[in-house]
């Protein structure tokens, strides 16, 4: 087994005592950067390239795939805890993660997190290690057109979040896919809804308007209702999970894993998607006796799920980078520069000319996901005291670490004029009741799905049949339509055969 | 003096003796990068402070990134606030060339002054491995009979690879809008694209295809320089086709500098250029010298940006 050597080869390389203090250090930055909303993994592996002209090969990439994988680790801390989610992998387990906080249920929630994190990044190394090279040439067959038609599947998702009424959501979904145009057209470089601002070129960042309308909204909402001289505190309830908790959790985070890691392989896959089609599938799939917890006091489901996507789907993205010399996310982009300072071309020949290297990396990979959970395990109940402040000074915090983390992704005013803005149109919808999560389903997938159909479009010159005569896209919109009438004539036909 | 300091006196010395080779032309320079950290123009700012410590010429470097947009967030902001600076350098490109025309940026190139060209790559016009297109005239005669029907991935739009592509669809006679360009976000999913054989061909500079070229997963047809850069592949020019163009990048000084605070910047940046270390950086990093400075960067950059307005105008991207 080819496999087994390199990785036994790459752990040989990797556990000295100098690497594994590279690693605590990556794991720590990348917890850091991970809590703080703005500044991203793709950011600090930039800030930290030059040591790349003084450390070693290995050295420095033990670092970068501890920052790596501490920052989706890190993410889904603030998304519990505080609803101010740090990076947009986390956005869905902000959903009903913050609701179990908000309910006593913080420790479980963080629990569940921290193991599905493991569960999925063990899952998914393994699967670079010895699924890679195969699957990346089934992904390359997927188009443009394909694309568009997963984006068409995971709109199926955002019936999970529309809430009691479909015109409210409905409202929020395109407030959401509006948010998503502003910003320079890719595949015509001119820009729309821009009101000619420059710092309006690039778009609107995607976690900004995450942080603004979960935490700032809240936090202004609160300020709304809160009546005075009535300062309780928060429930913290257990820290640990039950035996209850851990069964429920254990199938979401095999299915969780198992959706993220081939979104993470497609070169325009990412993390968002699964973790949406994860927390979509939790939705279906959970046990009667609990689905009233969804989107109430919120279910351990829906945490353990998109949670394991999560991370499944970012160590997928680093399979195109090895196997193809592919970057396909940000944080793969500059790993594959620090490559570039070390004088070795990443390319498809890596895992033949640099096999050292590959496997040494892989193998750092497994070292940094042991070591994320082994130091947050323990830290949850360190975090969790942060519910103890009261709510008043609580909501407070939260107001300032929104904006500072805001005031990080690019040091511009614009951005914290944005946070607030939303921030409070958010405070609107909350009082009246209109869900938030389509706004953010609608942002990320809207753009996405324009570009993914005007490439297919271009390419086949405007003939529309090109998403049905292709046997790729047919099957996923096939099961797009399964997934979005399935439910409906399922209960029909037992609403039918209970009359019969 | 303490222990410490004497063992940093020592720890020094090679270096102090280094130093005493070049002279210092600058105390501080504040370089500006109007791009966020990571990219190609950081790394060009970067390495400029990496080799102008080293070799003694600049004391300190002060770094401000302002990204977005090609560059043309932050080109108003240098402008605004280093005016009259003569320690103000701004690292530049290509790219900003045409981000300034497609967003009709009211502050452009003309309001900086320019020093030095330092680098530039030179594009590569490639067909996936499996495609029956076997050399550029192959290609070239598929464009000639119907431009539309030929599917070329690159990255966004508006950009040099777009604009290589209309330049060749003019040069053969059609019209720049005819182009069937898909633009892809970054240089992975436009190479996947191309593996994937999603699209007949593509355009890009030729680091990013190097290696895709060498493993055969991709055939390079012609590159885009003045002349080849990889001795198997022809050029553009080689095969009829007029066109020739490169990704360049390069430092400009702010405007309203004297004279002498120009010619120290240029002076500066020349002798940086010069250094071995430079070269051996450039090297390393895969980058081409281009270095040009004085008159002859101020023609060039007149004639690449009347060409890239030709072009843009003709897309309907720019006013």
């Amino acid at each position: 087994m080819e496999a087994i050597n390199g990785l036994s080869l790459g752990f040989s390389h990797a556990l000295s005592l100098t690497n594994l203090g590279w690693a605590l250090l990556g794991c720590f930055l990348g917890t850091a950067v991970g809590v703080l909303p703005g500044i991203g993994p793709a950011l600090t592996i930039a800030l930290l390239l030059p040591i790349t002209f003084k450390v070693s090969a290995t050295g420095a990439f033990i670092l970068f795939c501890g920052v790596f994988y501490g920052a989706m680790y890190g993410g889904s801390t603030t998304s519990i805890l505080l609803n101010a989610p740090g990076e947009s992998g986390s956005i869905i387990t902000a959903l009903e993660g913050a609701k179990m906080a908000r309910n006593g249920r913080a420790g479980p929630a963080l629990a569940t997190a921290a193991i599905g994190s493991f569960v999925a990044g063990g899952v998914g190394t393994l699967g670079i290690a010895f699924l890679g090279p195969i699957i990346v040439d089934y992904a390359l067959v997927l188009g443009p057109a394909e694309y568009f038609s997963l984006m068409l599947l995971c709109f199926v998702t955002v019936s999970a979040v529309l809430g009691g009424s479909a015109l409210r959501g409905l409202t929020s979904l395109f407030f959401g896919l509006t948010l998503g145009l502003v910003g320079i057209d890719l595949q015509t470089g001119q820009p729309r809804m821009t009101f000619g601002l420059p710092e309006l070129f690039d778009g609107v960042n995607v976690v900004l308007v995450a942080v603004a309308l979960f935490a700032v909204a809240e936090a202004l909402h609160m300020a709304w209702t809160h009546a005075e001289g009535k300062a309780q505190l928060m429930p913290v309830g257990n820290l640990w999970l039950s035996r209850a908790d851990l069964k429920r959790s254990f199938w979401p985070w095999i299915r969780g894993a198992a959706l993220g890691f081939p979104f993470g392989v497609l070169p325009a896959g990412g993390t968002e998607m699964p973790t949406m089609l994860s927390y979509y599938a939790e939705r279906r799939l959970v046990a009667p006796e609990h689905e009233h917890e969804f989107g109430t006091t919120g279910a351990i489901e829906g945490v353990a799920g998109p949670e394991a996507a999560n991370n499944a789907a970012a160590a997928g993205v680093l399979v195109p980078m090895l196997t193809l010399g592919l970057p396909t996310s940000a944080t793969a982009a500059i790993m594959l520069s620090a490559f570039q300072s070390y004088g070795i071309q990443p390319g498809p020949l890596l895992f033949q000319t640099q096999a050292d290297l590959v496997w040494t990396l892989i193998a750092s990979l497994f070292i940094a996901n042991v070591m994320l959970v082994v130091l947050n395990l323990p830290l949850i109940g360190l975090w969790v005291r942060i519910l103890k402040i009261p709510t008043p000074q609580l909501y407070a915090g939260i107001l300032v670490f929104a904006t500072i983390g805001t005031y990080g992704i690019s040091n511009s005013i614009t951005d914290l004029l944005l946070l607030y803005g939303i921030g409070i149109i958010g405070m609107f919808m909350r009082r009246f009741d209109f869900p938030v999560a389509p706004v953010v389903i609608g942002m990320i997938l809207g753009p996405m799905a324009e570009q993914a159909l005007r490439q297919a479009l271009t390419i086949s010159e405007g003939d529309w049949t090109t998403f049905i005569t292709r046997p790729g896209s047919l099957t996923i919109l096939v099961v797009a339509g399964l997934a979005l009438l399935g439910p409906r004539i399922y209960k029909l036909w037992a609403r039918r055969s209970l009359v019969g | 003096m303490n222990r410490r300091s004497i063992l940093a006196a020592a720890a020094l010395s090679p270096l102090a003796a280094r130093r005493a080779a070049a002279e210092q032309r600058f105390a501080t320079i504040s370089m500006f990068i109007p791009a966020g950290p990571g990219g190609g123009w950081d790394g060009l700012g970067r390495a400029i402070e990496q080799v102008s410590r080293q070799a003694g010429l600049v004391g300190n470097f002060q770094f401000e990134n302002v990204g977005g947009a090609g560059g043309i967030v932050g080109l108003p902001r240098f402008v605004q606030q280093r005016r009259g600076r003569g320690d103000a350098l701004m690292v530049s490109g290509s790219i900003m060339v045409g981000a300034v025309l497609t967003n009709r940026s009211p502050v452009g190139m003309r309001n900086l002054t320019p020093i030095a060209r330092m680098t530039q790559e030179v594009g590569v016009v490639v067909v996936p491995a499996q495609s029956d297109i076997h050399d550029i005239s192959g290609l070239l005669a598929a464009f000639r009979a119907n431009p539309g029907g030929v599917s070329v991935a690159g990255g966004s739009a508006g950009g040099t690879d777009h604009i290589t592509l209309g330049l060749i669809l003019r040069a053969l006679g059609h019209s720049a809008r005819q182009a069937s360009y898909v633009a892809f976000a970054g240089g992975g999913p436009a190479q996947a694209a191309i593996l994937g054989a999603q699209v007949k061909a593509g355009i890009s500079g030729y680091s990013e295809f190097a290696e895709q070229i060498k493993a055969g997963r991709m055939r390079a047809l012609a590159t885009t320089g003045e002349t080849r850069s990889d001795p198997a592949i022809p050029t553009l020019k080689e095969s009829g086709i007029d066109v020739a163009i490169a990704n360049w990048r390069g430092v400009f000084g702010a405007p309203g500098i004297s004279g002498a605070q120009r010619g120290a910047l240029t002076a500066y940046i020349t002798e940086l250029a010069a250094l071995p270390a430079w070269r051996e950086l450039m090297a390393t990093r895969g980058w081409d010298d281009a270095f040009l400075s004085g008159q002859g960067f101020e023609e060039f950059l007149t004639a690449d940006l009347a060409a890239t307005e030709t072009v843009l105008k003709e897309l309907g991207l720019a006013g």
